[in-house]
Formats: C-alpha cells, structure tokens, sequence
C-alpha cells in the first residue's frame, strides 16, 4: 500500500503523519448494474490499497473490455456471488489516504437487500448514493437516500455515475440534481433528519471525478468524490451532546476497587463531574477515570474507559451513567421506527428482547403506527412488518430503560429486537418518542394490562381428541407467546369437580388460557370455546391448528389471529 | 524479547487532557475493548484464541486494557498444529506467564501420532485435521459458547463479509449467505445449547494498524517478524524456513538469508521474504513499499478457488 512515494521517506515523519489521521466510515448503496463494485474497485485501485498479488487474481476474468481490469471484481468477496455476478451481503473495505482512514460499508442495493443497507448505514458518518446518469433516478437511489436519512447518516455523495455513458452531458447531470434534491427534501420530511448533499458527476470505469479531477467535465467546478470524503467532518456530533455512559461490566478484582466499564456513548466526563445513575436515578460524582494506561483528567466519545464514582452505589451492567446537568428519559413504552429484517414477520404481542446500549429487556409490539412505502413515501396502514418493511411501532417493555430519542443521540436511541425462541435479529429500531404509561406504574397489575402483553384475555378452551394433535395446538399457542395452563380430565378423576371447576377459573382470572384436555384416539378434533363448538379433521393438523386459533380469535380470547406459528 | 513491558503497566498518574481528537488507532482500539467487554459480559464461558501471530498479541494487549486493573476474565487457547516454529512456542509460554492469563494447549494428537503433514498429504486436509478438526474438538472439549479470534477483515476477499460477532452452527460452521445483521455496536449474543459465537474484535483493523498499534503501544511479538540472517530453503521466488526436515526436496541445500516470516502460521507451509527490516519502524516502511498482501506468502489461502471461504465454512477461523 504505497501510499506515499516521495524520494526521500521517513518512517518518523510517516508514523507522525499517521498519528493524526481520523477515521470516516461511509457506506454505499449499490448493483452490478449501476457500478458500485467498479466505483469502490477504482477507489481502491486508485489510492494503491489493492495488492499486486490481488489485482494479478483478477486479471483477464470478469466482463470489461481485452486489457481492462474489471475493477468489480476486486469487491466481489464470496463464491456464490461471484458465480451469480451480485453481491449477497454487507462487505467492509478499508483504504487511506495521506489524511484520512477510511472504512467502507459495501451493501448490495435491491430492495430485498435494504436490512443490509441500513446495517452499513447504522454505523456510516456518510453515505455514497449512486445513480445512474443514463438511467436516471430510479427507486434504488432513492431507498439508500431514505434508509441514510432514517438512520442519521448525516452527509449524502450522491455520485452520478456513468456520465461517460450520456457524452459528459451537464444539462442530464443538472436534471438529475435537481429531481434527486426533491426527493431527498421529502425523505427529511418524512423522517425528520435532513441531510448535507453534494452531487459529483463521475464515471467510475473511465475514472473520472472519483479519486482524480477530470478534464472531461470542465463545467464541473467542484472536488472530486474522494477530496470530498477527505473533507467532510467526522463524528463531531457525538462529543458536543450530553454525556452519556452505559455500564458494560463492573471490574471488582480486590475490596479496594470498584468501577464501571464502558464506553463513553456521547460526550465528555471530567473527573469531579457531578453524575446521575440511570434508571435508579442516584447521584454520585466522578472519583477517577481509570485506564491500563494510567488515569484520565478527561474522557471524551468513544473512548473505553472505567470510572470510579465517590461513593457506594449499586450500579450494574446495563445501567446508563449521565451527567446530572443533562439526563437522560427513563421509559416503559416507546415508539420507534423499525426496519424489518427477519423472514419471519413482526407479531403484535410476540415475546422479543429488546437491545439496547449494554441491556436486554423483554419486549412487546402492541401496535403499528404505519407502514412507510420508500416508493412514495406514502405511510400505510399495517398489521405487521414483512422483512425489509419499515414503519412505525409502539412499544412497550418489561422494565423502563434510559434512552434518548435517536434524532439525538444515535447511541442511546438505537436498538435491536431479538426473537426469543429463534434468537435471530429481527429488527433495527430507532427511538422516535417515549412515554410511560400512567396506569402500569402503580396498583394492582390489571386484566387489559396482561391482555396487551400477552396477546389475549383469560379463557377456556376444551379440546377432545388425539394426544399428538392437542400437544400440538397447544405448543402453537405457546410459540405465539401465549400463557396457557393444561388441566387434562383423565388426571383429575376423583378429585371433587368443584375443586377443578375453581382451578380453572383462577387460570382465567389471572388472564391464562385454560386448556381443558380430554384424550380420545380417533380421526376427530373437538374445540370449543365461549359456547361455540367446532370438530376437526386429525389428520390434517396444519388446518385444525389454524381453525383452533381461528376459533380463540372469534370468541375473543385471542386478540388477533394472524401470524401464529404453524411451523412447530 | 522485552517482556517485562507486560509485567508492569505504567503507574497512574494523572495525563493532560485527553486530545479533542481520536486517532484512527484510538477509535479502533475503543471500539475493540467495547467488543471485549460484551462478550465477557454475556457469554458463559469465553475464550481467546491465541495463535502467537502480531494480531494476538495485539488482541492480547487490548484485554488487558479492557479489563484493567482486573485480570484478563477468560482463557487463552492454543490449538497447536506441532508445526509451529520453536520460537513462537516459547514466547506463547512468555507472553501468557507475563499476562498472568490461563492458557489451554490442544493438539489434535491422533493425526499428530498417525504422521499428518502437509507433504504427506494435501494442504487443505492437513489444515483440516491439525487446525480445524482440534479447534472444533478443543471448543467441544471445554463447552465454550463465544471464542475470539484475531481475524481481519482486511485479510482476503471472504473475511470482508464476516460479522464481528460470527454466528456458527452446532458442527461449528459459518454460513455466509444467512449470517444475523449486525448494527451500531449492538451485537446479539444469543445462542442455543451447543451453538456459538467467533467474535473478531480486530475486524476493522488493517495490517498497518496492527504494526502501528505494535509499535506505539510497544507491544511484544515474535522475533521472526523481524529480518535476520536465517537458513532457508531457496525455491525460485519462495523462502521456506527449516524447520522441519521432510520439508527439503531431495538434493537442496539451505542457504543463509536475510529473512523475516511476514505473517506465521506452521513453519512447513509459511514463506518467508527476503528483507532488511530488523525494527518496528522498517517493518512499517517496508509494508508501505509491499506490492503483495500478507497471506501471499501462505499456501493454505491458495490450494483453491475461494478455499479461505471453504475453510471457514467448515468451521475454520
């Protein structure tokens, strides 16, 4: 990686030099077809951050012209996608300059692909749309645009690529920016994070404008897409907001030592600093900020570090550190954009785990606000999300956190939800309001309250039939995260009928499904519940487990009967 | 090998205020203890693979720092091939004394016993049996749920794509096209019984980083990195280091070179280059002058088309 080759070298000078570079991560968009894998080979060709031995591996492969190196063939990381000519999954590229270090999210473009956009948006301090200048701006451009705008990238390149293609036609190139500036001004009205944009006309396979200026545009002034990435401010914003420090773990190696490891999400802490623990809402100040390098007098946004507060206070992994001036909103319900990211989609009341800083609470879907359509920005009634949907959903969780609104803090306002039984991310999700209910936080746990976290109200269900079928219906339910109780008849012989008659209704009251069991072989199913009784075919479980959740959602004991899960 | 430097770490006093700028190397190194931190904290029982390479050393200095002034939380694990170059040995013994770490050894004993070379047999089974067969027996053997590695993903073209908290199946194996989305610096840690993680704190460090890092933080490592007259095997273009003896073809003679190894791995399948690099600081210039990458020189990425994937598929790092 010669990226210096003046005569006269000297590691001393070089080492120096390096110590003041920052870092950029940026993230592009893109598909074969508009040239992203080409504008990302040749900015790493072009800045020498590409082997010989690697660019020898690529030689006389690929689709350009005899003599031409196909530069998209540098990018193209796995076997499948280089036997399927596309790009599956998020790649990270890194190369420097003599002023800055760069990262590169690589994320293919499809809209089938958009939980991969916005995993490389999540962390970008800038975002590299492309458009096809012979194209035009076609719905791609306009999904990275909104997925950067979403998640607060807060500087858009849009590079209008293949201007070789039109003649170095300013007048296209000017039509583009112009349409392009009208969509993002819609996108930072729908999602309120407006972003800093600047058009760059290039040709990524001539190379023109990407790291070099070109002479075949001279009625484009400006810099060429690399200077642009060398000059635009890195994560500044984080060190400016308030000061905020989730607890990773405690470090406790002898009586004498007590602090708390983390690192600083936002802001600076000073030592003497006056801080509040979040949720419990205690005051401590700072004592120490302790490093393996020695202590601290200050520590700003993103360091690692451990602090030692002045006094005893009972802090754990998952607490949120504040400076007392500023604090943070502790909450139970949120609302929150979230990006879908699962095959399986959302379920309204389904057990999910939400991440968030360093904790983990369970949490519950009650509704959709809407579904957003990126084609027309246009906010959809929803009942769920499908993968790669986005919308709007109220949370709520079990134990209230202390977050901060994402347009904010993109620390303290991010998280992620987990499915509980497949363990799989299903979700990005950014804090767009919080709240705490009025009626959860005090008295007696109601029945409305256990209805909306588990999804339905207490009941009983009376199932006749095949032991196999009745597991089954009955593990159906529980995946959905229903809390159902099994009494089966045939164990309860002898034992006064009015002793099970109360046992069943405490099981309602307390907002249980009561699954009354008798076991019969046979090829029937019989279910009732709330008077309404219907009979099955066995042999098909599939359909005798949906018209059994079919029948709860009829009689008012399930909330909704969509999106069980069949598949037990 | 100055490894007293790890014994004692600096006395605390009081620094200047923090500069209102991070380095690269200072954002990379938060971003890698945060890393550290997680796993130890939501995994039962973690554990680092410590291969003695420059990136190990690295990923060792950084849990020091993690979790300063406590000791290192987790063990260290060596999945020795029994080609490892003697060096390399002895400084794993150094470093993990002068850390004050625990360190597990584990060699795939049968196919060491039965004579597994990678003459005797092809590279990619002899990486098979001696590396990926006992790394999935030693994390089977000891029941650990999250292991570290020192991967790159600037290493070669498959790594680019791995997460920093990799997913791996109950046989210990990655698959690339179904792997969790990873945002911010929120990682999901939940695994079922028997399914791990393969978290790579260094990810988003490149090779430079690492020699950069080596040499601000002064940070120990092997003495073959650096250039000095050694008796090598002269194959055209290609250095190999004696080390073993079925390594020689009939009639070759060794010469003495000025060398240095440039990434190790087991002696009979590592290159070495000629070079004058003896210090950090030449080290770090003659990288600045490289035309190839650092695994070049390493047979196991090449036996294949895209056979780094197929390894980690299987379940190699």
């Amino acid at each position: 990686m010669a990226t210096i080759t003046a005569q006269p070298f000297s590691v001393g000078e070089f080492l120096a030099e390096e110590r003041e570079k920052d870092l950029l991560r940026f993230s592009t968009a893109g598909s074969v077809d508009d040239g992203k894998s080409t504008l990302i080979g040749r900015l790493l060709y072009d800045t020498q951050s590409v082997y010989e031995d690697q660019v020898r591996s690529i030689e006389g492969k690929g689709t350009t012209a005899p003599g031409q190196i196909d530069f998209a063939l540098l990018t193209d990381g796995l076997r499948a996608e280089r036997e399927q000519g596309i790009t599956i999954d998020v790649a990270y590229r890194y190369f420097s300059t003599p002023r800055r270090k760069f990262i590169i999210a690589d994320t293919p473009g499809h809209e089938q692909y958009t939980r991969n956009m916005a995993t490389g948006a999540s962390t970008a301090d800038a975002a590299v749309v492309l458009i096809d200048a012979s194209k035009g701006v076609l719905i791609q451009s306009r999904r990275h645009a909104y997925i950067a705008s979403l998640l607060r990238v807060r500087h858009v390149l849009v590079a209008v690529n293949k201007m070789d293609l039109i003649g170095y036609d300013e007048a296209a190139f000017r039509a583009i920016e112009r349409d392009f500036t009208s969509v993002l001004n819609q996108i930072a009205a729908d999602t309120g994070s407006p972003v800093e944009v600047c058009f760059v006309p290039v040709s990524a396979l001539a190379g023109d404008n990407i790291v070099h200026r070109s002479d075949a545009m001279p009625w484009y002034k400006g810099p060429s897409l690399l200077e642009l990435l060398e000059s635009l401010p890195s994560a500044l914003e984080t060190r400016a907001a308030p000061f905020r420090f989730p607890v990773q773990r405690v470090l406790r190696p002898d009586h004498t030592f007590r602090g708390f490891a983390g690192q600083v999400a936002s802001g600076t802490v000073r030592a003497g600093d006056k801080i509040t623990v979040l949720p419990s809402g205690r005051n401590a100040q700072i004592a120490r900020i302790v490093t393996f390098d020695g202590d601290l007098s200050e520590a700003i946004a993103p360091q690692s570090v451990t602090l030692v507060l002045d006094r005893e206070l009972d802090v754990s992994r998952g607490d949120l550190i504040v400076s007392t001036q500023a604090q943070a909103t502790v909450a139970k319900r949120l609302q929150a954009a979230l990006v879908w990211m699962d095959a399986r989609p959302l379920q309204r009341n389904r057990r999910y785990l939400l991440k968030h800083t360093s904790q983990t609470v369970p949490a519950f879907v009650s509704s959709l606000e809407h579904r957003t359509n990126i084609g027309t920005l246009a906010h959809e009634a929803a009942e769920t999300l499908e993968m790669n949907g986005i919308g709007v959903v109220n949370i709520d969780l079990l134990r209230p956190i202390a977050l901060d609104l994402y347009g904010e803090n993109r620390s303290t306002g991010a998280f992620i939800l987990i499915d509980a039984e497949t363990n799989s991310t299903v979700a990005a999700g950014m804090i767009t309001a919080a709240s705490n209910p009025a009626t959860s936080t005090s008295g007696p746990v109601t029945a409305e309250e256990r209805a909306a976290r588990w999804g339905h109200r207490g009941g009983v269900l009376e199932l006749t039939g095949p032991v196999e079928l009745i597991d089954r219906i009955e593990r159906s339910l529980f995946f959905r995260g229903a809390i159902t109780a099994r009494i089966e008849l045939d164990a309860v012989t002898g034992i006064d009928f009015s002793i099970v008659d109360h046992l069943i209704r405490s099981k309602v009251l307390a907002g249980m499904i009561a699954l009354i069991v008798n076991l019969a072989a046979g090829e029937t199913l019989t279910a009732q519940a709330d008077g309404e009784q219907i009979t099955l075919n066995a042999s098909d479980p599939v359909a005798a487990i949906v018209a059994v959740n079919e029948l709860l959602a009829r009689s008012g004991i399930l909330l909704s009967s969509g999106n069980a899960d069949w598949e037990i | 090998m100055p490894v007293a430097e790890v014994l004692s770490p600096p006395s605390p006093p009081v620094n200047a205020s923090a500069s209102q700028r991070l380095s690269h190397l200072r954002l990379l190194e938060a971003e890698s203890i945060h890393i550290l931190r997680e796993v130890a904290s939501e995994f039962e029982r973690p554990v680092m693979l410590y291969s003695i390479g420059k990136d190990s050393s690295v990923m060792l200095r950084l849990a020091q720092k993690a979790f300063y002034p406590a000791p290192i939380p987790f063990p260290l694990l060596h999945v020795d091939t029994g080609f490892k170059f003697a060096e390399m040995i002895s400084f794993r013994d150094a470093m993990a004394r002068s850390v004050g770490a625990e360190l597990l050894v584990w060699r795939n004993e049968t196919a060491i016993a039965a004579g597994t070379n990678p003459i005797a047999l092809d590279t990619k089974r002899c990486c098979g049996l001696l590396k990926t067969q006992a790394l999935l027996d030693a994390l089977r053997h000891y029941n650990f749920d999250a292991a570290f590695g020192g991967a790159r993903r600037d290493e070669e073209k498959s790594r680019a794509k791995e997460r920093i908290y990799s997913f791996r199946d109950s046989a210990g194996q990655w698959d690339p096209k179904n792997q969790r989305p990873e945002l911010w610096n929120l990682y999901n840690a939940r695994v079922h019984p028997g399914e791990s993680i393969r978290v790579f704190p260094l990810s988003n460090w490149t090779e430079m980083d690492v020699w950069q890092y080596i040499h601000e933080e002064k940070i120990p490592v092997v003495d073959l990195y650096f250039a000095k007259e050694r008796p090598m095997y002269v194959r055209g273009d290609a250095l190999l280091p004696i080390e073993q003896a079925f390594v020689a073809r009939l009639g070759e003679q060794p010469q003495m070179i000025k060398s240095r190894l440039r990434s190790l791995g087991c002696s009979p399948c590592t290159g070495a280059i000629r070079s004058d690099a003896d210090t950090l600081p030449k080290i770090i210039a003659e990288l600045l002058q490289f035309r190839s990458s650092e695994r070049a020189n390493r047979v196991i990425d090449h036996d294949q088309e895209g056979s780094m994937e197929i390894k980690k598929r299987e379940g190699y790092f």
